[in-house]
Parts: C-alpha cells; sequence; structure tokens
C-alpha cells in the first residue's frame, strides 16, 4: 500500500476528488495548509502599504492506495490539480506498512 | 422649556453616537490587527468607554461645559451636582442630562480613536492611565475652547461636531504616542495585513450610521439643521469612498475593501465640522477632496514618515479633521451653505489658528502624559508577549479556538 500525500492549489479539489472517484478511489483526508516552494509568496496592498504572504494556502490531500492502483492514482490527481502556472504543488507517495478499518476491523487493501 | 421632539432626537443620537464606539470602531480596529491582537483591541475600546464615562460624571463634564471661563470651565458641577430632573441646557431645550450624556458619547469616542495608534503593543496599563489623563488634560479643555463658551470660541471658531474638538486633537496624539511608543517590532517589512477585512467593513459601516447621530445630532434640536447635516455626512462620506476606491484601482489595479471602507471615514471625519453649515454640492467637494488628501496622509505617515500609527489615526481621522475645518469657509459659499458672520478670509484665520494651537496642545500634553506613563506603570509590553499577542498575554484569553470538536 502506498499513502498519497499531495499539496494543490485550493480550487483545484473538485475537480481531484471527481477524478479519483471515476477510477474507483473512494477516500481522502483534506487539510488546509500554508506553504511556499517556488511560489514564493504575494504582495497584498492594504491601504497603499505592500504586505508579503510568504506563506500560500494550499490544501493537502492524503490518499491511501493498493500499490496497483498507485500509477493510476497519481495519474488522475495530477491530471485534475493541474493549471500550468506555477504553485500548482506536488504529489509525494510514501509506503504504507499497514491500515484498518476501524468499525470491521479489516486490515490490509480490504481496509482502503 | 423642554422640546419633546428634539430631545427625543438626542436621546435617539446619544445612543447613535455610543455605538460608534461599542462596538463601530472596536470592529473597525480590531478587524485590521492580527488575530491574536483582536480581543486586546475590543478590551481596549470597552474599558476606555467605561472610564471616560465615569470621569465626565466625577469632573469632566463640569470642566468643559460650566461656566464660561476663557480656559476651563468651573467645579460647580463636579459630579453633576447641579444636574437636577428639571435643568434644561441653556441655549437648547433638551434637558441638561440629555445634553451631558450626549457630550459624554464624544468623550468617550475621542480617547478610544487614539487607539488604533498603540495597538499590538502597548501594555493595558498604560491604555488606561494615558486615556484618563488625556480626556482630561487635552479633550476637557479644547472642547471647553471651542463649545463651551472657552477662548476659541469666543474668536469665532466653527467646529459643528468635532474636527477639531475630536479628530485633530485625537490624529495628533496617536502620532505623538506612536512615536514615543515605538512601532511594532516588525514594522514596516515584517507586519501581518489585517486578519479580518470583513470585520473593518461591518465596523465601518455601524460607524457610518452612527455618525449621523454624531453630526445630525450636534445640531442639538430636530429639524432643519439637523436634516442638513445628516444629507451632508452621507453624501461626503459616499464620495469619499469612490474616491479613495478609484484611487486604489488605478495606482494598484486592484481596488481593495479596506480601502474603500477607510475612504469612508475619511470622508465622515472631514465633514464632520462643516456638516452644519454647508449643502450638498460642498458635501459632495469635501468628500472627494478628503479622499483623495487623507490616502495621500496614509502613506506620508507610513511609507515617508514610516511612524507606526499603527491603524493610521493621523492620516485618516487628524487630516480629515483638520481639512474639513480648513475648508469650512470656502464651503460655505457653495449652495446650502450658513451665511457667515465675517469675510471668508477673516473665517479661514480663525479656523485656521484653532487648528493649530489644538494641534500643538494636543502633541505637548500628549507627550507629557506619554512620558508620565513610561515612568511609573511603562508603555510596552515585552517582546515575547508582542510574539504571543495581547490577547493571551494581557488578558488570559483567545479570540478564535480552531477546533473541530
Amino acid at each position: 500500500m502506498k499513502l498519497i500525500v499531495a499539496i494543490i492549489q485550493p480550487h483545484r479539489l473538485d475537480a481531484v476528488r471527481e477524478a479519483l472517484t471515476a477510477i474507483g478511489i473512494e477516500g481522502m483526508t483534506v487539510s488546509e495548509v500554508r506553504g511556499y516552494g517556488r511560489q514564493k509568496g504575494h504582495t497584498e496592498i492594504y491601504r497603499g502599504a505592500e504586505y508579503q504572504i510568504a506563506f500560500m494556502p494550499k490544501l493537502k490531500l492524503e490518499v491511501a492506495v493498493a500499490d496497483a492502483r498507485l500509477d493510476d492514482a497519481i495519474q488522475a490527481l495530477g491530471g485534475a490539480a493541474r493549471t500550468g502556472k506555477i504553485g500548482d504543488g506536488k504529489i509525494f507517495v510514501l509506503d504504507l506498512e499497514q491500515a484498518l478499518r476501524v468499525r470491521t476491523g479489516e486490515t490490509g487493501n480490504d481496509a482502503l | 422649556m423642554v422640546n419633546s421632539g428634539d430631545t427625543a432626537w438626542i436621546i435617539t443620537a446619544t445612543a447613535l453616537v455610543l455605538l460608534m464606539t461599542l462596538p463601530a470602531l472596536a470592529l473597525f480596529y480590531g478587524g485590521l490587527v492580527q488575530a491574536k491582537n483582536i480581543l486586546s483591541v475590543l478590551a481596549h475600546c470597552f474599558a476606555v468607554a467605561c472610564l471616560c464615562s465615569v470621569l465626565w460624571f466625577l469632573c469632566g463634564y463640569s470642566l468643559a461645559f460650566s461656566g464660561a471661563g476663557p480656559w476651563l470651565g468651573d467645579t460647580a458641577n463636579l459630579l453633576l451636582a447641579k444636574v437636577a430632573r428639571g435643568s434644561v441646557r441653556a441655549g437648547t431645550a433638551i434637558p441638561e442630562s440629555v445634553y451631558l450624556m450626549f457630550q459624554m458619547t464624544f468623550a468617550v469616542i475621542t480617547p478610544a480613536l487614539i487607539i488604533g495608534a498603540y495597538v499590538e503593543r502597548i501594555k493595558f496599563s498604560a491604555v488606561l492611565l494615558i486615556s484618563g489623563l488625556w480626556l482630561l488634560l487635552v479633550y476637557v479643555p479644547v472642547a471647553h475652547w471651542v463649545w463651551g463658551g472657552g477662548w476659541l470660541a469666543a474668536r469665532g471658531t466653527l467646529d459643528y461636531a468635532g474636527g477639531i474638538v475630536v479628530h485633530v486633537t485625537a490624529g495628533v496624539a496617536a502620532l505623538v504616542i506612536a512615536v514615543l511608543l515605538g512601532a511594532r517590532h516588525d514594522f514596516p517589512h515584517g507586519i501581518r495585513p489585517p486578519h479580518a477585512p470583513w470585520m473593518v467593513m461591518v465596523g465601518a459601516s455601524l460607524l457610518w450610521v452612527g455618525w449621523f447621530g454624531f453630526n445630525a445630532g450636534s445640531a442639538l434640536s430636530a429639524g432643519g439643521d439637523a436634516g442638513m447635516a445628516l444629507l451632508a455626512t452621507h453624501l461626503s462620506a459616499a464620495t469619499a469612498t469612490l474616491m479613495w476606491m478609484g484611487i486604489e484601482w488605478i495606482k494598484f489595479g486592484k481596488p481593495s475593501l479596506v480601502g474603500a471602507v477607510t475612504g469612508t471615514i475619511a470622508g465622515l471625519a472631514a465633514i464632520t465640522p462643516v456638516s452644519g453649515y454647508v449643502g450638498p454640492e460642498a458635501a459632495v467637494l469635501l468628500g472627494a477632496l478628503s479622499g483623495g488628501v487623507c490616502f495621500l496622509a496614509v502613506i506620508l505617515v507610513k511609507r515617508v514618515i514610516q511612524v507606526d500609527d499603527a491603524l493610521d489615526v493621523l492620516g485618516v481621522h487628524g487630516v480629515g479633521g483638520a481639512l474639513g475645518s480648513l475648508m469650512l469657509p470656502f464651503l460655505t459659499l457653495l449652495g446650502g451653505g450658513v451665511a457667515l458672520s465675517r469675510g471668508v478670509g477673516d473665517q479661514f484665520a480663525v479656523q485656521a489658528l484653532a487648528v493649530g494651537v489644538t494641534a500643538v496642545w494636543s502633541a505637548v500634553m500628549t507627550a507629557i502624559i506619554t512620558k508620565f506613563a513610561a515612568a511609573t506603570v511603562g508603555l510596552r509590553v515585552t517582546r515575547e508577549d508582542e510574539t504571543i499577542g495581547l490577547d493571551f498575554a494581557a488578558h488570559g484569553e483567545t479570540g478564535y479556538h480552531h477546533s473541530a470538536r
């Protein structure tokens, strides 16, 4: 099993959810996070003064998938999150040792 | 003889002016600070309102509005000793209780305006000490000079609702305190943006409505003067808003909400001294002027001389109030204006003297008061407390508890 951790533009969430649902991957966890990469930050102007916003608002998605579904999931997620502009985010993949569905006690791929 | 219509209107206006401090100004300022300081700003406004109310009862009203000496009132009305149920304020048809309450709400909001200069870094004890002393040593004498029959009134100074008495005094004091207190530790480059611009808009909207009581209530009667002041107030606010919005749109490419509602307050401050003396054309003209002049003043203070008057009290309130006070003689010449008892040039000289003397008086006394506070209770919180935020550091509370439960 793998855990996909994706940082995406907040406004791409609905598209990502639809793309993953379309290929049968159901379930994700979303967190509102702030960070910066190559996009650095932006400036906001209040009463004529510029404020540097170093950390941009992003969404962090966590999706657990079976090994066999990893490539499909990354393609769907990456494709739906992409706008082509700087700041689109990143996708990280981690090994996932174990999973357990709390209600039934199922483990491994059955729990995903 | 008490007039019931006048009395009903001034009681209503009194409620509107208190609304300007609680919660309008508190929200207007609260939205502009960081999330970790929101409660401290609300607490400052609330505490200053209560403190100044009690001081007004103890001696403020008597020293400002009892007796007609050139410099200060008298002590006949300490503890409001002579205010009886049947007392009528001389020169009006309203009970003295209503008159002194209406004036009390002005005495409350003026020190509260200064809060914008020192937010996010001042000790709460310093807020109380400075506000109390400032009310008695700056607001009370100036209110007497201009409105209580003092020497500026004798020279013919015109200040309908407080361009000089309220906005010039508070604006100058804000600059002096900001200099003596020092900037927030990350000023100017690391300052965080306003945490809740929507709250700034709600506060500005309530201030706008409350200002109808401030200016139209200053007629001290319910009639044509109040009506014209109401009209002028609204038009100036609307025009100044559009002006500030347009300047930002051209200069920065986008018209911001915070900028637009700042323009509103600039227009309201500017029309305050002239509201009862002019017609609608003058109000629109002054609104447009104030939107541009106050925009430049804010940039001058923050970016050119780099004083951390954090929420732009001088640039918006002080400059707006001074602009209206100085433009007053010329604005009366437009349609709907009142006839002055002297030439326009003479009246301008009177206005300029009043603005200048009041500014100097406020600057000197505020400096003395602030130095005194620094030597006694101290002015600033520690650097660590400034980083933690005043909500928790000074009040033991947190403005926003982010939790799923």
